[in-house]
């Protein structure tokens, strides 16, 4: 019976953070409308696009083959996987075992790379200079953001993120120049991960600012659904990582009994709109950079990352 | 399966050459020999096989010593767990590329070039892995060396491949003149040719680090280590496709081979500068070998250079091996070589199966720049399926096996922090960035090279008229990749095979992986960190079916086509599509401005000029320019100084001859 009820519980972290995906997209975008005295549409405005775009049909180009079809699925799933790999209510959930950090890294690249062929398969410029750029980004970000990996990782003994995050629960960690600058690290990798403000805006479709937007320019209808929803789970998977990382308290622990996974559940979106609103507010406080600045602002971030492991490299007890 | 039968099995392959010579250029030649080297790979990787499960189950190492080669001594060969996993990543690649070039030999132009040499250049590979004594593995390495040479001389028309021939001889001599050296200094200025006298006689400290010194500059000529990696890139690709999978797949294993067997094996206990060193090569030759490929736009290039990259990752494994072992971490060292062995296995592959793919592509359109394909997909589904295959697994992607080797390097590096010297506490995690970074420029390096030759629209008429391949071209293909997804989701399968090997080079072996629940593969202990490649797999495959069958269910499955999203200018040229060139561009001047001094520089006609508008893009090797340039002008200038000798008079010969023997005379009387 336990193992039905291990299964249970990962389904229903599955289900969360696919339910809680679009509303945080929606909750960034009425912040950064208020901020910017705009009303704002409602924070239920993406799962209503996302409905409305699953049932309109799909216009392919001529020339789309195969692997342009199936893109979407592959983007979508081993997403919605990492996201569901990362702690969110609950620790050490039966298939957190199954992937590190390491892993979710891995998977977030294997999503980028289909997604970088699927621009290239028309064979139109827009989805080649999308691609390119997506790609020059990544080869920076990737680095950057196992540096702060291996920091965490050194921090905790593992690679796990359960144990990190329960690292950080029960151990006095105190104020660490490593942690501090892990944390800027990440903040940094995840802003450009997910192409937010200062690194590109997801919400022009002009070409010389566009990274993300350009690649997936050909997808329509429940592709691009798909496509969103993915881009939605993975700005979640971020805010959820920097949160059973460097705020994890209010989650359960492993084994724990029903009172503590309901805190966990209630606390959970609490925090990520509370993350959300804070990149609102970042958004709309800096202005966004020419792409080749984008190189220095990653390379920032890896010098943090490269920073951090180094100084626990060096303090290690000889 | 015993020693002597797997040595008869090389002879006959090695016999094949000079047989075949007579008839190589009849039509059924090919055909015959492809299928007799299929055969006897076939066989020779069952022995690999069952010699590793032999190492496993505690047998003690075969040996023969057969009365060739040095008189009293003779040649002898072993096959112990080391030996057999070789064997086994050499003759899974040989099958594959036999059964490959049973149907892509049949387009081959010049089979008497190729036949003659292509057994013996495999039972060379062989007998490298086998030989048990300093003789008979110089012998060998030689012959592998020579028949590859012939190989790569094929196709001598073109001059490129002349001066690859050229290039390759002269790194081929560095490299056995290095073993040479290597061996004497073992051997006690050959004393003792036999290993197994090596290998209880350890040498001083001074010359074992000699020894360290020539072997990773005799072996590092051949695996291809920067900045010895010069002749690959342009020797792999000259070959034909079958033969250049072999070379880089295969024959810079057997160079890796040589270098664990010498270090690990033969010399005695460590020191932790030499992991030092061997780490920090590995890194620099991982980056740099990533950052030429990201260059390139002739596929093969590409590929060769990208082998670079991955010789970089597997030294990383045996640097980070040698520092955990000369520190006493048995295990540390266990996680780092098993990390090493499994790239090892894994590159062996994946290269294996994309020079296949670049070798369907060259035999479907007969061009291998980038710049001139595209579209191939849609003509050749089942090659661009393989390639995706293998592009995926080079770029460390999830589950496929080479992340798994990527992942194990990590956890290496992770551990490393107890490792007490502060140059190792510097430079671990600079190589583990360095590692990262190579990654990631790997998966942007195979983006473009999938998306532009198979992606997009045709650029020329032959990609547009592009067909598949033959079926034993995409059987050798097919069973390539079922490997790599094998290696991937069952990493601990190939953990647990390597044990017997590392426990017999270090001591230790990591935890034994059959006994973890649900296949589940451990770096050091559960608690730390795991991974699990199947139930990701069933994790991913389960998801994306869900928004299959949800999204279609629930929503809507129409689909309808259209023109591309054209902005208002309809019917574009396939050339105004992105190329490898532009592809790289933002990379380029990210890294490259530095590294390669890449400069563009853009001519711009006035308006009303009809003259075309170009971009200059000047990239300038760094290897070339500070090392190779200075040596070849200094060996130029000698020569030159030399061949004005010859034109001198009778009296001035043998005045000169006259001053030599004073010269000699006075040095012998001051020596004495």
């Amino acid at each position: 019976m336990a193992i039905i009820q291990y299964l249970l519980l990962q389904g229903f972290q599955m289900l969360l953070v696919l339910a809680v995906a679009p509303l945080l997209i929606g909750i960034v975008r009425r912040v950064k409308a208020r901020l910017l005295r705009r009303i704002g549409p409602s924070v239920f405005q993406p799962y209503r696009d996302l409905i409305r775009l699953a049932r309109k049909d799909v216009v392919v180009a001529h020339n789309a083959s195969w692997l342009f079809l199936v893109t979407p699925y592959i983007v979508f799933a081993a997403i919605w996987v990492a996201a569901a790999l990362v702690p969110t209510y609950a620790l050490g959930l039966i298939f957190s075992w199954s992937a590190d950090i390491i892993v979710i890294v891995g998977l977030l690249a294997l999503a980028r790379f289909f997604q970088a062929l699927a621009g290239l398969d028309v064979g139109t410029a827009f989805g080649g200079i999308g691609t390119s750029r997506e790609m020059m980004i990544a080869s920076l970000a990737e680095p950057a953001m196992l540096m702060i990996v291996f920091t965490l990782s050194l921090l905790a003994q593992s690679t796990q993120l359960s144990s990190i995050a329960h690292y950080m629960m029960t151990v006095q960690v105190g104020l660490r120049v490593s942690c501090g600058l892990a944390l800027m690290g990440l903040v940094m990798v995840a802003i450009a991960e997910n192409g937010r403000v200062p690194v590109d805006n997801p919400a022009t479709h002009l070409e010389l600012t566009m990274v993300h937007e350009a690649m997936i320019l050909e997808y329509s209808g429940r592709h691009l659904a798909l496509i969103e929803l993915a881009s939605a789970l993975k700005l979640t998977l971020y805010l959820s990582m920097l949160v059973c990382v460097f705020v994890p308290w209010g989650m359960a622990l492993t084994d724990a009994g029903p009172l503590a996974l309901l805190v966990g559940v209630v606390l959970y979106p609490a925090k990520i709109a509370a993350g959300g609103a804070a990149l609102a507010l970042l958004e709309v406080t800096v202005a966004k950079m020419r792409v080749f600045r984008v190189v220095d602002f990653l390379n920032f971030a890896l010098m943090l990352g490269l920073l951090a492991a180094l100084l626990l490299f060096v303090s290690r007890s000889i | 399966m015993p020693l002597p039968l797997v040595l008869c099995l090389i002879l006959a392959m090695l016999a094949a050459g000079p047989l075949v010579t007579p008839v190589a250029g009849r039509s059924w030649a090919g055909g015959a020999l492809y299928g007799l080297c299929l055969a006897v790979s076939g066989l020779l990787l069952v022995a690999g096989l069952l010699g590793l499960a032999a190492a496993g189950a505690g047998t003690a190492p075969q040996l023969v010593r057969l009365p060739l080669g040095v008189p009293w001594i003779g040649a002898g060969f072993r096959l112990d767990g080391l030996s057999a996993f070789f064997l086994i990543v050499v003759n899974f690649a040989a099958a594959a590329a036999s059964l490959f070039a049973l149907g892509y030999g049949r387009h081959e132009l010049a089979p008497r070039r190729v036949l003659p040499f292509y057994p013996v250049f495999l039972a060379g590979m062989n007998l490298v892995v086998l030989a048990n004594d300093a003789y008979s593995f110089l012998f060998s390495w030689e012959l592998m060396s020579v028949a590859s040479w012939f190989l790569v001389m094929a196709h001598n028309h073109d001059p490129a491949n002349r001066r690859a021939g050229y290039v390759y001889l002269i790194m081929a001599a560095l490299s056995t003149q290095m073993l040479l050296v290597t061996f004497g200094l073992l051997s006690d200025f050959g004393s003792h040719l036999d290993f197994e006298a090596i290998r209880t006689a350890h040498p001083p400290v001074e010359i074992a680090r000699l020894v360290v010194l020539a072997a990773v500059i005799g072996v590092g000529a051949k695996a291809g280590l920067v900045p010895l990696h010069v002749w690959l890139p342009l020797a792999h690709p000259a070959a034909p496709s079958h033969v250049s999978a072999l070379m880089s797949g295969v024959m810079t294993k057997v160079a890796i081979y040589g270098l664990v067997r010498i270090l690990f094996d033969l010399l005695g206990p460590p020191e932790w500068t030499w992991g030092a060193g061997i780490l920090f090569i590995g890194g620099v030759t991982a980056v740099m070998g990533v950052l030429y490929a990201l260059m390139q736009h002739d596929l093969k290039r590409l590929l060769a250079y990208h082998t670079v990259e991955n010789i970089g990752i597997i030294a990383i494994g045996i640097g980070l091996a040698l520092a955990f072992r000369a520190n006493g971490f048995g295990l540390g060292a266990a996680l780092a070589l098993t990390a090493a062995l499994f790239h090892v296995l894994n590159h062996s592959l994946f290269k294996s199966l994309l020079f296949f793919g670049a070798g369907a592509v060259l035999t479907a359109t007969g061009k291998r720049d980038l710049d001139h394909l595209g579209g191939l997909i849609r003509g050749m589904p089942i090659t661009a399926f393989c390639f995706l295959m293998g592009s995926a697994a080079i770029s460390a992607l999830p589950p496929l096996n080479g992340f798994v080797s990527e992942w194990l390097a990590l956890q290496a590096i992770l551990i490393s922090p107890e490792l007490p010297q502060w140059v190792l506490k510097f430079l671990v995690p600079m190589v583990g960035a360095g590692l990262a970074l190579s990654a990631a420029l790997a998966a942007a390096c195979f983006v473009k090279a999938f998306g532009i030759a198979f992606l997009g629209r045709a650029r020329t008429v032959a990609a547009e008229r592009a067909r598949e391949t033959d079926r034993c071209s995409q059987a050798a293909m097919l069973a390539l990749v079922a490997a790599c997804v094998l290696a991937g989701v069952l990493p601990g399968m190939v953990v647990d095979a390597l044990a017997p090997v590392v426990t017999l080079l270090v001591g230790f072996h990591m935890p034994t992986q059959s006994s973890e629940p649900w296949l589940t593969l451990v770096a050091t202990t559960p608690e730390r960190s795991s991974y699990n490649g199947l139930v990701l797999m069933v994790f991913i495959a389960v998801s994306a079916l869900v928004a299959v069958y949800g999204i279609h269910g629930l929503a809507s499955r129409r689909r309808r086509r259209a023109g591309a999203w054209d902005c208002g200018y309809p019917e574009t040229s396939p050339a105004t599509q992105y190329t490898a060139a532009s592809f790289a561009q933002p990379i380029r001047r990210v890294f490259a401005s530095v590294v390669f001094s890449a400069r563009e520089s853009v001519d711009m006609p006035v308006p009303g000029d009809l003259r075309p508008a170009r971009l200059t893009l000047t990239l300038r090797d760094p290897v070339w320019a500070v090392l190779y340039r200075p040596v070849v002008e200094t060996v130029d200038t000698a020569a030159g100084m030399v061949s004005r000798a010859r034109t001198l008079s009778i009296r001035q010969h043998l005045s000169l001859v006259y001053a030599v023997l004073i010269l000699l005379l006075v040095v012998l009387a001051l020596w004495q």
